[in-house]
């Protein structure tokens, strides 16, 4: 691993990003333009608001973070410029470290985005102090980034890498305990709740924002948040081969 | 003429004795070696999809010297070039790269690869892609305007690779090559779909990089790229049909065009 090409391959990621203003675009002001129309939603009932209010904002870099690595991820699969990369001086993990780096940098400029329009205009409020919030947003970002990259091994097409979002977020959401508290589900649907990452990611934001409690629970949040990451790197790591068949 | 024979093998006796000491010396006699070889290839066996593509194929690959890898499409010629630069999976057999197994890591600071197909970032500019692999590569900066000139792209520098015509960004792919320095290039048919002045002056930057003591493998499915290089190695259905200088190879077919030579050949083979 060399810090001088982990480097060059997070301000390549982010050059790549930068020749494409409309996907900037997309991923800065959707979370805006949905926090703005949550706010309108619950306009008469704010403590709905003020309740999803905050998870939402840390779960959005997450959702946009799994697309955009599995995409950027499989096109350079599918282009052969993965193939060319694994024929020069460049550790696996360079590649993986310089996605990550890339990625939270831009997850860190879409939480900060988002969080000021949230707290600074729609009053929003949150128990913990909102700077949690958005390094919260971060972490799960890096969480979106290594289960995309992950899961870009699985697609042959950016079709199928697309369909990994309804097929592999979207139970997670429902399921995360955003909209039906875990506590009154039926018990194995607790049970598959308790085996998917977004529950953690989930709960650390409602403890942040709603709570603005830190305890022991929160610290698990955490560790279980960053353990998957790890977790799916190295399978994502293991999943790129410098020789193939 | 003895004695200059004699040294060329004493070198590649002892070029080939010192990567492995304990191999018996009839080994050596077979190769088809002129001088010290960069790429020696042994029993070299490769199956893609089940199928087996290179079987049993022995060749070497001249230090300071342009040869060119020739066969028809489908031959194994992008197969052979993988597993030399070690990105494919080899089934069985030997590959010694500049002395080290073909994929040891430290090779790949010493060997340049250009794929078939161009891999570069379309999104990028020209320059952005080339400074990205010199990155890696830890190439001085100045490399990047060096190679731009040998493929001719200065101009179209800043141009993003995805808006240019499919030999522009052969070009680039080949830059990216040649970006490091490297002292062995294996070029995938670098110069396919170039028009004819562009094809004579890539030659002419192959056969001068040869002239500095790079070592160059250059693929080719069209056979009168033949006579620019030093030694042939010619493919057919995964199996090395001839190796040999072009005027060898002529004069092994008896024939003077090297298209025909090769078709001459290649029959032979077939009967
Ligand atoms: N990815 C692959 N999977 C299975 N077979 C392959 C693959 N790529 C090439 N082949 C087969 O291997 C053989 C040699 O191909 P290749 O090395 O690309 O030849 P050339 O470069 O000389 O055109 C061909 O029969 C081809 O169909
Ligand atoms: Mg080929």
């Amino acid at each position: 691993m060399s810090f001088r090409a982990t480097f060059a391959t997070a301000l390549r990621v982010l050059k790549q990003l930068r020749r494409d203003p409309r996907t900037i675009a997309l991923l800065l002001l959707v979370p805006v333009v949905l926090i703005v129309l949550l706010d309108q939603l619950f306009h008469d009932r704010r403590q709905v608001f003020q309740q999803i209010g905050g998870p939402l904002l840390g779960m959005f870099p997450l959702i946009a973070m799994f697309l955009v690595t599995s995409i950027t991820m499989l096109r350079e699969r599918v282009s052969g410029t993965l193939e060319r990369l694994m024929a020069l001086p460049l550790a696996k993990l360079d590649v993986l470290a310089g996605y990550a780096i890339a990625f939270a940098i831009v997850a860190a400029v879409q939480a900060t985005l988002v969080s000021i329009v949230a707290f600074g205009f729609l009053g929003l409020h949150t128990q913990g102090p909102s700077w949690a919030v958005v390094l919260l947003a971060i972490s799960n970002a890096v969480l979106g980034m290594s289960l995309g990259l992950f899961v870009s091994a699985f697609a042959r097409t950016e079709f199928q890498a697309i369909q990994f979002m309804p097929a592999f977020i979207f139970p997670q959401i429902l399921l995360c305990g955003l909209f039906t508290p875990r506590a009154q589900m039926a018990g194995w649907l607790r049970g598959v709740s308790d085996a998917l990452p977004f529950t953690y990611a989930y709960d650390a934001l409602h403890r942040a924002t709603a709570l603005g409690t830190f305890d022991g629970r929160f610290t698990l949040d955490l560790t279980v948040t960053v353990g998957v990451t790890v977790l799916a790197l190295a399978l994502g790591a293991s999943t790129l081969r410098r020789r193939t068949g | 003429m003895g004695k200059g024979v004699r040294t060329l093998r004493n070198r590649a006796c002892i070029h080939w004795t010192s990567l492995r000491a304990v191999e018996p010396p009839e080994m050596i006699d077979y190769r088809p070696m002129s001088a010290a070889a960069s790429i020696v290839v042994e029993s070299l066996r490769i199956r893609r999809g089940g199928v087996v593509v290179l079987d049993d194929l022995a060749l070497s690959v001249a230090s300071g010297k342009v040869t060119g890898l020739l066969g028809p499409s489908g031959s194994g010629k992008t197969t052979l070039m993988r597993a030399i630069v070690g990105v494919q999976i080899v089934e069985s057999g030997t590959i010694t790269v500049l002395g080290e197994p073909a994929g040891t890591p430290s090779l790949r600071w010493k060997v340049g690869y250009m794929t078939q197909n161009p891999a570069v970032y379309g999104d990028l500019t020209v320059r952005e892609n080339l400074r990205y692999f010199g990155h890696i590569l830890d190439a001085p900066p100045t490399n990047v305007e060096e190679v731009l000139e040998t493929v001719d792209m200065t101009s179209f520098g800043d141009r993003v690779v995805n808006r240019l015509s499919g030999g522009q960004r052969a070009r680039v792919s080949l830059a990216t090559a040649l970006i490091g320095s490297p002292e062995l290039l294996v070029l995938d048919e670098p110069t396919v779909g170039l028009d004819p002045v562009l094809r004579r002056d890539l030659w002419k930057a192959f056969n001068e990089l040869a002239a500095q003591g790079k070592t160059l493998l250059v693929s080719s499915h069209v056979m009168d790229e033949a006579d620019h290089c030093d030694d042939l190695l010619l493919l057919r259905d995964g199996k090395l049909v001839t190796t040999g200088t072009p005027a060898e190879v002529r004069a092994q077919s008896g024939k003077q065009d090297l298209d025909e030579a090769f078709l001459v050949l290649i029959n032979e083979e077939v009967e």
